[in-house]
């Protein structure tokens, strides 16, 4: 089951690959990692995504996350209230004859087309991951030829 | 002050008084300060020799251990010694030179990624960018090595930082926002624990080193008496208990005495203290203590629950919650039907070999116990000899019994021992070896004649890598495949050394030359030619139940 942590870190050169290592070296998976500055430049948010069996595992990430020298909370969301989200962009073919129907697909989803070059349009969408990857699905038949995603972040409310 | 003058400076704040190293191009500066300190340095011949000596000696003296090493390949020699501190929790601060720091990242000459190789081996380790922050660094560095569940730290040092001038500024205090040991016992936890104990007919301890770095025996021995229970111990563990001591039960685990096993085995409550349920205790974990509650303290909160499952956690400092326990538990349990099962076990299944006109290592080992009345420290190197040394030298006294536990290093025993002798010059420091483990850093010889740091070798010499045989011999039909391994002539070696050489070959020479090396001034290998194809018993085999032993006595 993929459970959604947040890791409060000291912003100095190597903490990325404290907590990267840590993942490898204990063979947990990272679904996805997000990592920027927060409202204090001297600290860090690594908001990750793991995948973990069972409970047990999950307790044995948290705790070796906190053992790190580096970190300074760690926030399970698992049963948190808190909201996520993912931005992606996708660069979709794009003709004139589907721009009527890519556009209101795109309305239904809150999502826009940032760039347009020729034949291709670069899409631009915000959700949480069960709506992204319904809008995913949605977009395949238009043809998806290149996709990036953050990755989710989390706050808690 | 320069950098190089300011750490060293820096390290006499911290109470060093000795040190371990190897001298090299980055390190020039750091070498120059040394010439006027009043630290007194060791040069080892290997820098592996030199970890080794910090780790023996912060094992011995229960202070953090100190060595210094060159970049590049003087940093990666340093790299089995700070894996082993790491994995058996002792405090260490290992300090590299690296390259200049506008260099770093351009395959400089003797560069090294020293931080990134130390990474997963360390506690914490220190990348020094800026000659102000030395102070801080040195202070946390120490700080972080020696509280909580104590491990060792790397300060990397470019040689440019080392020749920078600053002023010098002590930190006052320590203060990382982000580490916070958790040191006393969460009450209501105690609360539980002292009811199980309490309510518990068959209750055994089983506990490890957390004993020792915490200076916990004292508590645990009032613990043990107030509840009249058995103690038994991991190899780290041994000297936390005395071994003479009517509740003591001896080693558990792989090579444990068949009665801790059976009596952790039948319990109804282990109370393990500063133990991690290591693989090489438990055996098969589904089998381990089939019918006990478990009560764990430990100071680490990720040791609670990794490997077994646990009813009472409680998380903080050995001493502390003992002390806390203690004054808890207002009802003792009635374990005089357990004792007397125990007593049983002791006498059904005692730790025993069978002697005879050869020379039985196990022999050599009771000898010498005998020789120094159990009061030598013991370091050991890896194999049959430290099953052996662990078995049959009976500890009564913490920081007496140095061996490398979680990671096996072979090689150990003799640097830690001169560590260790270091750290306790008025101590007998006798390194039980193995003939293989000993031409790993027999080196040293050198480093010892040269400073008169007097310990003694006791080389169980089996013309083997022994425990490799026994394996070998056990589970894959004696297909005895590259554990036949000769030696140079030992007594010929100690003496191009300058060291003393005795070889024993006869029964009745054993006792002799063991108050002979004990009473030379000199650094003594004793070289005994004992049965070689004597196996470690009794033994759990990798993976089954620790009761399901092999005895191996007909
Ligand atoms: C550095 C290192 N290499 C390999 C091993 C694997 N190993 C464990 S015990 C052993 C044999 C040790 O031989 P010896 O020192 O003669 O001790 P004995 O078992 O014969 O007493 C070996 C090779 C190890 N523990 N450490
Ligand atoms: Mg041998």
């Amino acid at each position: 089951m993929k459970h959604t942590i947040s890791v409060l870190v000291e912003n100095k050169f190597g903490v990325l690959a404290r907590v990267a290592g840590l993942f490898s070296a204990r063979g947990y998976n990272i679904a996805s990692l997000a990592v920027s500055e927060t409202l204090a430049p001297d600290t860090s948010y690594m908001t990750i995504v793991v995948e973990a069996e069972d409970e047990k595992i999950l307790e044995q990430i948290k705790k070796q996350l906190n053992k790190l020298i580096d970190v300074i909370t760690v926030t399970d969301f698992t049963n948190k209230e808190h909201v996520d989200r993912e931005l992606i962009l996708a660069k979709v073919n794009y003709s004139a004859k589907d721009k009527t129907r890519l556009e209101i697909l795109l309305n239904k989803y809150g999502a826009n087309i940032v760039e347009r070059k020729g034949s291709v349009a670069v899409i631009e969408a915000v959700g949480k991951q069960d709506r992204i990857r319904e809008l995913l699905l949605a977009l395949d038949k238009f043809g998806v030829k290149e996709l990036v995603r953050t990755g989710r972040i989390a706050l808690a409310l | 002050m320069i950098g190089a003058q300011i750490l060293m400076e820096s390290l006499i704040r911290e109470g060093v008084t000795a040190m371990f190293g190897y001298p090299g191009g980055q390190v020039l500066p750091i070498f120059d300060a040394l010439y006027d300190s009043p630290i007194k340095f060791i040069l080892t011949r290997h820098e592996q020799g030199a970890v080794h000596a910090a780790d023996g000696y912060a094992r011995a003296t229960g202070k953090v251990g100190v060595c210094l090493a060159t970049s590049g390949p003087g940093a990666t020699n340093l790299v089995t010694g700070i894996a082993n501190a790491y994995m058996d929790s002792i405090p260490i601060v290992a300090i590299t030179g690296q390259v200049k720091s506008f260099l770093i990242g351009n395959d400089a000459f003797q560069e090294a990624d020293v931080t990134g190789i130390t990474r997963p081996i360390t506690k914490y380790n220190f990348l020094v960018k800026d000659v102000r922050d030395l102070t801080r660094v040195v202070r946390e560095a120490f700080y972080i090595a020696s509280t909580g569940r104590p491990g060792p730290v790397v300060i990397d040092i470019p040689s440019d930082i080392q020749q920078q001038n600053t002023e010098f500024v002590w930190p006052e205090k320590v203060a990382i926002r982000s580490y916070h040991p958790t040191y006393f016992g969460h009450p209501g936890q105690i609360k539980k624990a002292a009811k199980l104990i309490s309510s518990s007919k068959k209750p055994v301890l089983y506990v490890g080193g957390g004993i020792i770095s915490s200076a916990a025996h004292q508590a645990l021995r009032e613990l043990a008496e107030k509840i009249q229970a058995p103690v038994t111990w991991t190899l780290m563990g041994i000297g936390a208990f005395p071994s003479a001591h009517p509740f003591a039960l001896g080693m558990l685990g792989m090579h444990g005495t068949a009665y801790a096993n059976h009596a952790v085995t039948a319990a109804d409550l282990i109370i393990a203290v500063g133990a991690r349920f290591d693989d090489r205790v438990t055996g098969r974990t589904d089998t381990f203590a089939p019918t006990a509650k478990i009560i764990h303290i430990d100071i680490d909160p990720s040791s609670i629950s990794k490997n077994t499952r646990v009813d009472v956690p409680i998380v903080g400092d050995a001493k502390n919650i003992l002390g806390e326990l203690l004054e808890q538990i207002k009802k003792r349990p009635d374990t005089s039907a357990w004792l007397k099962e125990v007593d049983g076990l002791k006498k059904k299944y005692p730790l025993r070999y069978k002697d005879g006109d050869k020379i039985k290592p196990q022999y050599v080992v009771e000898q010498i116990c005998e020789a120094t009345g159990g009061e030598a420290i013991i370091t050991t190197e890896v194999g049959q000899n430290q099953m052996w040394a662990a078995q049959w030298y009976k500890h009564s006294h913490p920081r007496t019994f140095i061996s490398s536990g979680g990671l096996g290093t072979m090689g150990f025993g003799f640097p830690a021992a001169m560590g260790a002798k270091v750290g306790c010059p008025d101590k007998t420091v006798i390194d039980i070896a193995g003939d293989g483990s000993i031409q790993m850093n027999i080196q040293e010889l050198a480093t010892c004649v040269c400073n008169k740091i007097n310990v003694k070798i006791a080389i169980l010499n089996n013309g083997y890598l022994g425990m490799v045989r026994q394996w070998q011999e056990l589970f894959y039909k004696k297909r005895y495949s590259h554990v036949c391994i000769t030696s140079p002539d030992f007594v010929k070696l100690a003496e191009s050394y300058g060291a003393v050489g005795i070889k024993v070959t006869k029964k009745e020479d054993v006792r002799p030359a063991i108050e002979k090396m004990l009473s030379i001034e000199n650094t003594v290998i004793v070289d005994f030619r004992v049965e070689p194809e004597e196996n470690v018993y009794p033994m759990v085999p990798a993976g089954e139940a620790i009761n399901k032993m092999i005895e191996g006595l007909a």
